[in-house]
């Protein structure tokens, strides 16, 4: 990427980011509205590094309680039973249905846990300045932000084996305590994910790219 | 200042030159690959069509139960909202919320959203407040998980066939037909065309 890129920025442009009007602007200021659509304008997400780490932070503690603790509770004649999240993918599995176990653990394992790392990946590289790859970081920014709602399922389960399976002493499932944290973890990641903004990957890229560029102009005059 | 003839990339902030495009084609940034612009002059009534198609959808999906369960004797069945009432009763408001406005209130706001702009641009006039309830659909459209729903659906069937006789009923497949309307009706509105559309007739 050596050709000259001129930015929204550079050019005192900033794009409204729900209809796309264009308009002219000197600096972020705070009450910036589309004339347009009325959404509010800001050449970079406001405090966008700290909010997605705070609520980055938050995600890290509650996931541990979201696996640990039970999101669901059978209770049958024969005593109740806890089921953590890794119980019941585990559970579906062996009764059979390893498609449906396989979508389940990706679902709630692998996606909000690969959904932190990258985040925290992303926050570290931008506040290194790094200048690798920043188009990959786009990608992986954009994977991040179209996967997290999939996490939900496990509380959808959870809540509608709640609504149908209450037989009283017979048989009963309830909703356990780990759905709550599980569903606190999925809503704080999408919010931290939608504070984060991926135009500061590119900032980076650009002022290494112009402190490389100007020896070059000397040497030219 | 507004600048109709440029465009801001917003995922890389790089600058660019609006051109005229072709039916079909769309913007695609040189630098990011993020789409800016999807150029569909008929995208606006098909958003409208399926979006119409998901109210109807939406209604029924939620004045019927989703699946019923027997099993030696004993019965229930449950609609969408007799689920988040059990979640009430269950001492589980929390959870009752997020499964109320990602399954019921986010897409009900993104469906009469859509409609409201669009049928009236479609019959030749301007709906007041449209740029409010622009404001609503573009915030509420991440929160709506019809299609996430749906699969936990299908996991939920299978868990409990293994204790009962499963009968799915009336709203479960009108469930999986508003999924794909909801699906289209948002894959198809892209905000820029409204926006022009909308000044045409300002
Ligand atoms: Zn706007
Ligand atoms: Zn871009």
């Amino acid at each position: 990427m050596t050709d000259h890129v001129l930015t929204g920025t550079a050019a005192h442009v900033v794009g409204c980011d729900g209809c796309g009007l264009a308009h002219h602007a000197l600096s972020d200021q705070h009450d910036m509205c589309c004339l347009r659509c009325g959404l509010p304008l800001h050449f970079r997400k406001p405090d966008s590094l700290n909010r997605t780490w705070a609520l980055l932070i938050a995600s890290y503690v509650l996931i541990i309680p979201a696996n640990l603790l039970p999101v669901m509770k059978s209770s049958t004649l024969a005593g109740t039973e806890d089921d953590t999240i890794m119980g019941g993918v585990i559970y579906l599995w062996e009764s059979g249905s390893e498609v449906l176990g396989a979508i389940l653990f990706i679902a709630s394992i692998v996606i909000p846990l690969s959904k932190l790392f990258a985040l925290t990946y992303l926050l570290i590289s931008v506040r290194r300045r790094s200048t690798w790859q920043p188009k990959t970081r786009t990608q992986i920014y954009r994977v991040l932000e179209a996967v997290g709602r999939w996490s939900m399922i496990d509380v959808y389960v959870a809540s509608m084996l709640t609504a149908l399976v209450q037989f009283g002493n017979l048989m009963s499932i309830n909703v356990g305590a780990g759905a709550i944290a599980f569903g606190a973890v999925v809503v704080l990641t999408m919010i931290a994910a939608e504070c984060f903004d991926p135009r500061l990957i590119w900032d980076a890229a650009n002022q290494t790219q112009a402190t490389t560029d100007s020896p070059k102009e000397n040497h030219a005059v | 200042m507004v600048f109709n003839s440029l465009l801001v990339c917003e995922e890389c902030d790089m600058l660019l030159r609006e051109k005229p495009l072709d039916p079909g084609s769309m913007v695609i940034c040189p630098r990011c690959g993020h789409v800016l612009h999807r150029y569909q002059p008929e995208g606006l009534q098909r958003s409208l069509v399926f979006s119409l198609t998901a109210a109807v959808l939406f209604v029924i999906s939620n004045a019927f139960p989703i699946v019923g369960l027997t099993s030696q004797g004993l019965e229930s069945s449950t609609s969408l909202l007799g689920m988040v009432d059990s979640l009430f009763h269950d001492d589980m408001p929390l959870v009752a919320i997020l499964v109320f406005a990602t399954t019921f209130l986010m897409p009900a706001l993104v469906i009469g959203a859509l409609i409201y702009m669009l049928l009236p641009l479609r019959l030749g006039f301007l709906a007041p407040n449209v740029a409010a309830i622009f404001r609503i659909m573009h915030l509420s459209k991440p929160w709506a998980m019809i299609e996430v729903f749906m699969l936990g659906l299908i996991i939920t069937i299978s868990k409990l066939n293994a204790l009962a006789t499963v009968l799915p009923e009336i709203a479960l497949w009108s469930f999986v037909c508003l999924m794909f309307a909801l699906t289209a009706a948002a894959a198809n509105f892209d905000p820029r065309t409204f926006w022009d559309q909308v000044e045409k007739l300002q």
